[in-house]
């Protein structure tokens, strides 16, 4: 084993690639669930998104439009969901399930034919200087557009949900829908535009695993991350930064159990790739011990009946 | 304008004939996506729901109905009496995986020992070593209040990865030639869960059978299945008759991830016949579709267990004669479980045509 290969300025920058998709989902959820509605299918909408950005950026060449087309893919179908869960008055959990079984089948439907292909690649921020400097550039100043996209959006619905007029209604249709309802607001609405948004920002995190983390496409390739997700919302209290610190950290303990693969340690591939799993189980329990933070009026279903 | 109305008591009637209506629409969007794929909708729908039961080769198929309706069968019926209760397990393909290493576990430690003692020994560990997986999520929202969807489901990709180094560590065949997997079971006559392999028949059936009876009895004739059908209707009525969570959650559970092992330990022995890395084929996941499909009543598993084990052979005759890709079946799976949430729309409200403004 020789853990000096593992330079921890490449770790730190490694980590943050890792920790994206994650962050674009969770930010994702967590908006949605501040509506009051838990969406089980994150892993459907980032599979699916995944594909779509895959296909559209090795057709037109350009990655840009793959992302567009993820974003697209990730809120059709958490119409889909929408549709089910504020319409059709459809069970949240059950909804969620099937929205990532029928993802999966999808996304695996649209990628038969595009695996094995290498999509064409995203450039990276280089600034003159800026860029070069030693552990602050390779860190802080040399990613991929997205990644930051990932942060400003974390920072945005920070900002959206304490300081708008827009968050305030979200955040009462999530704690008490009747409420919200009586006051004049349009429940179903407001939670449409919060699913769609989900889907949107799961469908990007998914086109960042197959378009710039990996890149490639291979069947199932969100291998869970889309369930983490769900799980960092939990880890967060439902507070916008939390999700970030969580995606960072769990991003560092899935980097560093690749690193430590890579290394040789005399720990088995298989129970180290393990780890992230388990220490999400470990998270969730230590978190469950306070439930006050969740909206009231999560999961339940909303309708109007005079 | 539409409106829609709660009924007072969800419509018996409609209730039974929504997922047969969810097929049908099933298979017309199903024809469509065929379509849009370049085969010929009618072709591809005769091929999945009629070749395998009436064609012409059906001698060949009708077996292996059964083979991939049994664990379909055994674990949705576990997976329904949580669901009835809203206790949510939907990591049974992580106790599925945990229930077939230890029960072929347990067999391959008495290799080549023949004694009639060792089968069902086998099946004792299955049962075991999936419950003691679903136990976690159990004992974790028991203890701490953890989410038990979250923590099932990443159990899943635990035992996957546990099932990747047993097949290649502890449990590898040592005459293997360095191949993963274990010895096969098929070829163990004391281990081996075929009764007729040539009739396509083997225990896991029968258990699923007496499972479909044991469900019956439990939910309509006893006290702990009026108490579970009560959490689920009425959380608030079965707290005030004193109802124990707890218990309810842990015999819900314990139970879903027993009948999972099982169902993984009958298949490990029998179909697939050797622990290998990618043995299981998402029964787990297939058997949330079958317990919804059949309403989360066991007589209804039991049909929409046969109904999906139909897709899955017709998928596989549609692949290898019309090529129609393998993961066309996985959205036909998918599809079915939207449209029947959908439709369900239709057996708890009532829905009205209104002019705007009467209301």
């Amino acid at each position: 084993m020789d853990l000096s290969a593992i330079n921890p300025v490449l770790l730190i920058a490694s980590l943050m690639v890792a920790a994206t998709p994650l962050l674009l989902a969770a930010i994702g959820e967590l908006v949605v669930e501040k509506a009051g509605v838990l969406n089980l299918g994150v892993e459907g909408m980032m599979i699916v998104g995944a594909i779509s950005g895959f296909a559209i950026s090795v057709e037109t060449g350009s990655p840009f439009l793959g992302l567009i087309a993820a974003i697209i893919g990730g809120a059709l179908l958490s119409l889909l969901f929408a549709f089910l869960t504020q319409f059709a008055l459809a069970n949240q959990v059950a909804s969620g399930l099937a929205l990532t079984l029928f993802g999966l089948g999808l996304s695996a439907l649209m990628g038969q034919s595009y695996v094995g292909i290498k999509p064409p690649a995203m450039a990276k921020l280089d600034l003159p200087v800026i860029s070069d400097i030693p552990v602050i550039g390779p860190i802080l100043f040399s990613h991929d557009p997205v990644l930051y996209i990932g942060i400003a959006l974390c920072a945005a619905v920070w900002a959206f949900l304490k300081f708008s007029r827009g968050g305030l209604v979200l955040r009462a249709v999530g704690e008490s829908h009747d409420a919200a309802h009586a006051l004049g607001y349009n429940v179903i609405r407001v939670r449409i535009l919060a699913i769609m948004f989900g889907g949107a920002c799961a469908g990007l995190g998914g086109a960042y695993i197959s378009l710039i983390r990996v890149p490639q496409w291979t069947e199932g390739m969100t291998a869970g991350i889309g369930w983490i997700a769900l799980a960092l919302v939990v880890f967060a209290s439902w507070k916008p930064w939390r999700v970030l610190l969580g995606a960072y950290l769990f991003g560092g303990i899935n980097v560093l159990q690749l690193n430590l693969q890579a290394a040789g340690i005399a720990i088995p591939v298989e129970y180290l790739a393990m780890s992230p799993y388990l220490i999400t189980i470990l998270v969730l329990v230590i978190m469950s011990a306070d439930k006050s933070r969740a909206p009231a009026s999560l999961g339940r279903t909303f309708h109007a009946s005079q | 304008m539409i409106k829609l109305e709660k009924r007072p008591m969800p419509s018996r009637t409609l209730s039974m004939a929504t997922p047969l209506i969810a097929v049908v629409i099933t298979m017309i969007a199903g024809g469509l996506l065929f379509a849009a794929l370049g085969k010929n909708p009618f072709e591809a729908i005769r091929t999945i729901f009629w070749d395998p039961v009436l064609g012409e080769y059906a001698f060949y198929y009708r077996p292996q109905l059964l083979v991939k309706a049994a664990p379909l069968v055994l674990i949705a019926i576990g997976l329904s009496l949580g669901f009835k209760a809203g206790i949510w397990n939907i990591g049974a393909e992580g106790q599925y995986i945990i229930g077939a290493i230890c029960g072929a576990g347990v067999g391959l430690a008495f290799y080549p020992t023949e004694s009639i003692l060792i089968f069902p020994l086998m099946i004792l560990a299955g049962a075991l070593g999936g419950w003691a997986w679903a136990m976690i999520p159990a004992l974790l929202k028991v203890k701490f209040g953890t989410n038990e969807i979250l923590v099932s489901l990443m159990l899943v990709y635990v035992a996957e990865q546990l099932l990747a180094s047993m097949s290649l560590g502890l449990l590898k065949n040592p005459e293997g030639h360095g191949f993963p997997g274990s010895r096969n079971l098929n070829d163990y006559p004391s281990a081996t869960s075929w009764i007729n392999e040539a009739a396509g028949l083997h225990w896991g059936m029968a258990f699923a059978f007496i499972a479909v009876i044991f469900a019956y009895v439990l939910l309509n004739r006893h006290i702990l299945g009026f108490n579970i059908r009560l959490t689920g209707e009425a959380p608030r009525a079965a707290r005030f008759s004193g109802v124990n969570p707890t218990r309810l959650i842990l015999f819900c559970l314990g139970t879903s991830g027993a009948l999972a092992g099982m169902a993984g330990l009958f298949e490990v022995s029998g179909p697939s016949g050797q622990i290998s890395i990618d043995f299981n084929v998402g029964y787990g996941f297939t058997a949330i579709i079958v317990a919804f499909l059949g309403r989360l009543h066991p007589v209804g598993i039991l049909l929409a267990g046969l109904l999906m084990a139909l897709t899955y052979i017709g998928g596989e005759i549609a692949q290898g004669n019309l090529g129609l890709p393998s993961a066309a079946i996985q959205v036909f799976q998918g599809m079915l479980l939207f449209f029947l949430l959908a439709l369900d729309l239709l057996t708890n409200y009532r829905v009205k045509f209104a002019a705007k403004g009467a209301a």
